[in-house]
């Protein structure tokens, strides 16, 4: 591939390239109207960057052990799809799916139960935002002492990270349904549960399944972060940093697209979820 | 609303119930130590053949040399030991490990606001730019951007930089995300009505971006900006832990844990809580002189 560079052609082939990439995504984007027009825009400059990495990486001959082509990625995340999939299960299977539901339902069901207690919010809530200024993750070595190297001490972790958002994202949605819509409640002599399940809690979800996305994020980084610490021989934590040790830069990167994916489909299925239960939300139906 | 207290009824208004929530917590934790220590302390300390009242069991629970939960007062006195016992410019006190993570962070929260200032500026003036480039940016946020920590640590070494620059890209990783997002939203805060007027006076674009378009994104921008310095931190002592550095935060907690040093541990998480404290305190701080120089709240 070497020659390519060498030939005389390819610094302009590159230009031209380039510039029917950057035209093309230029007049995807002008189209107007339909919906689909954003995401086709996006995924063709993804499909563009992509290709331009493969062709510089082989053509300029850089090290794998600096980036990897995409194709060795591809390559590598199929020799090692079993090895990939073992570490999927344990770190988003276990760790991060169970920590999440944890940290998220223990805060929704603490931000109901002191919704009711002034004082105690009032103490708790800047504890609470405060927490978000302090590293989280640090307290994962702590977390393999106490629950051992298995998926348990990373759930804790991640339990610890979630909670405290949900908590105050959910305390602040409670108090959104506005003063007028409680009134009428009220004179409909609506008992307190009542309001709460028809009126606060759904004037309450957009900001739930903002915690809810948000926390998809933090839990499954505090999940691998907290395998740097110590974990068992699987999880995508540990292939990320004894496969970086090793210099086997291809699956470090295929470990790394896994979490991406998963990321991102995690979220996506949760603004699909949003799209449903709260469809009447101005948030969501202009977006 | 706070203005219109006094100064006591503010102290049992809002700092009555912050100090009673702290007061559980420690009183939680003392019991925690208590509970989670007691095993190990029948077994290595006290004399089981002999006998002991409870009273010298709460006492060796308190006193470990190793406990699974080191009491509060034992992490204060590490702690406060590891300031005053040893000199700044040694692993053994944490000030130096505060300066090391501290001027990566800042610098990386440094580089990844120019990033985002930049980004969102482009993305405002740039339908393809919006449309191409602000999905990735969001779905860059559901990736787990530590996970590339040991990835940029490798390439940024082979390429011979070493120190603070590699951790500092990688806090600009995580910083630079919130800023963007928050300033193209604020960056289009203004209303039809304001950039029409501006248009009408014939405002270049750089006149109505540096005239209306920035001061009206300002109240966007800093809380980015606290989000920001504490994810940027967090990146900044993630990405001390694949180097097996031997300064810094993370890396105290890495060796901590290694030699099983519990007290070691906790004080370097309470240090890093209040370096991640004293830093959005900071952003706070000139958030709030800003908007009162500019006759905001």
């Amino acid at each position: 591939m070497t020659e390519s560079v060498t030939s005389m052609w390819f610094w302009p082939g590159m230009l031209l390239l380039a510039l029917v990439a950057g035209y093309s995504v230029y007049r995807m984007a002008a189209v107007q109207g339909a919906r689909w027009v954003g995401m086709a825009t996006a995924a063709l400059f993804g499909v563009w960057v992509v290709l331009f990495w493969e062709i510089l990486v082989r053509a300029l001959d850089v090290p794998r052990v600096l980036l990897p082509a995409p194709s060795l990625v591809m390559g590598s995340m199929v020799d090692h799809a079993p090895k990939l999939w073992g570490d999927f299960v344990q770190t988003v299977g276990k760790a991060v799916v169970i920590g999440w539901a944890l940290g998220c339902g223990s805060g929704f069901l603490v931000a109901v139960a002191i919704d009711r207690m002034p004082f105690l919010q009032r103490g708790l809530l800047p504890v609470a935002s405060l927490t978000s200024a302090i590293p989280l993750v640090g307290v994962a070595p702590i977390a393999v002492m106490w629950f051992g190297f298995e998926w348990p001490s990373k759930a804790a972790v991640v339990v610890l990270m979630t909670f405290f958002p949900m908590l105050v994202s959910t305390l602040a949605g409670l108090k959104a349904a506005g003063k007028l819509e409680r009134e009428l409640m009220y004179s409909y002599a609506a008992s307190y549960t009542r309001t709460l399940l028809a009126l606060r809690l759904p004037a309450a979800l957009p900001f739930i399944f903002g915690a809810l996305k948000v926390n998809a994020t933090l839990a499954l980084i505090g999940a691998i972060v907290a395998e740097f610490f110590g974990s068992p021989t699987s999880g995508l934590g540990f292939r990320i940093s004894t496969e970086a040790a090793r210099m086997n830069m291809p699956l470090v990167w295929g470990a790394i697209v896994v979490a991406a994916v998963t990321g991102s489909l995690a979220y996506a299925l949760l603004v699909q979820l949003e799209r449903r239960a709260a469809f009447w939300h101005p948030s969501v139906r202009e977006g | 609303m706070a203005t219109t207290r006094s100064l006591p009824q503010r102290l049992v208004h809002d700092w009555l119930p912050v100090a009673v929530v702290l007061l559980a917590v420690l009183i939680a934790w003392y019991v925690a130590a208590w509970g989670l220590n007691a095993q190990g302390a029948i077994e290595r300390v006290l004399d089981e053949e002999a006998g002991y009242t409870q009273m010298e069991l709460f006492e060796a629970t308190m006193t470990m040399e190793r406990p699974l939960m080191p009491a509060p007062h034992q992490v204060a006195m590490d702690f406060y030991e590891s300031l005053t016992e040893w000199p700044i410019d040694s692993p053994r006190n944490l000030i130096y490990h505060v300066i090391v993570t501290g001027q990566s962070t800042l610098l990386g929260f440094a580089m990844g606001t120019a990033l985002g200032l930049v980004l969102s500026v482009l993305i405002v003036h740039s339908r393809t730019l919006d449309k191409a480039l602000l999905p990735w940016i969001v779905a860059s946020q559901t990736v787990p951007v530590l996970a590339i920590a040991p990835i940029v640590l490798v390439i940024l070494g082979s390429l011979g930089f070493a120190g603070t620059a590699p951790k500092a890209v990688i806090a600009m990783y995580l910083c630079f995300f919130p800023v963007t997002v928050a300033m193209v939203q604020g960056l289009r805060s203004p209303q039809k009505i304001e950039t029409e007027m501006m248009h009408t006076y014939a405002a270049s674009r750089w006149q109505s971006l540096w005239l209306l378009r920035l001061p009206a994104a300002l109240p966007f921008l800093f809380p980015a900006l606290r989000v920001g310095v504490a994810a940027g931190l967090v990146g900044a002592m993630v990405a001390e832990l694949p180097t097996g550095a031997q300064a810094g935060l993370g890396a105290r907690l890495l060796t901590g844990s290694y030699y099983g040093q519990t007290t070691q541990i906790w004080s370097a998480l309470v240090m890093s809580a209040l370096l991640g404290l004293a830093l959005t305190g900071i952003v706070a701080g000139v958030e709030r002189l800003v908007l009162r120089s500019r006759g905001g709240v």
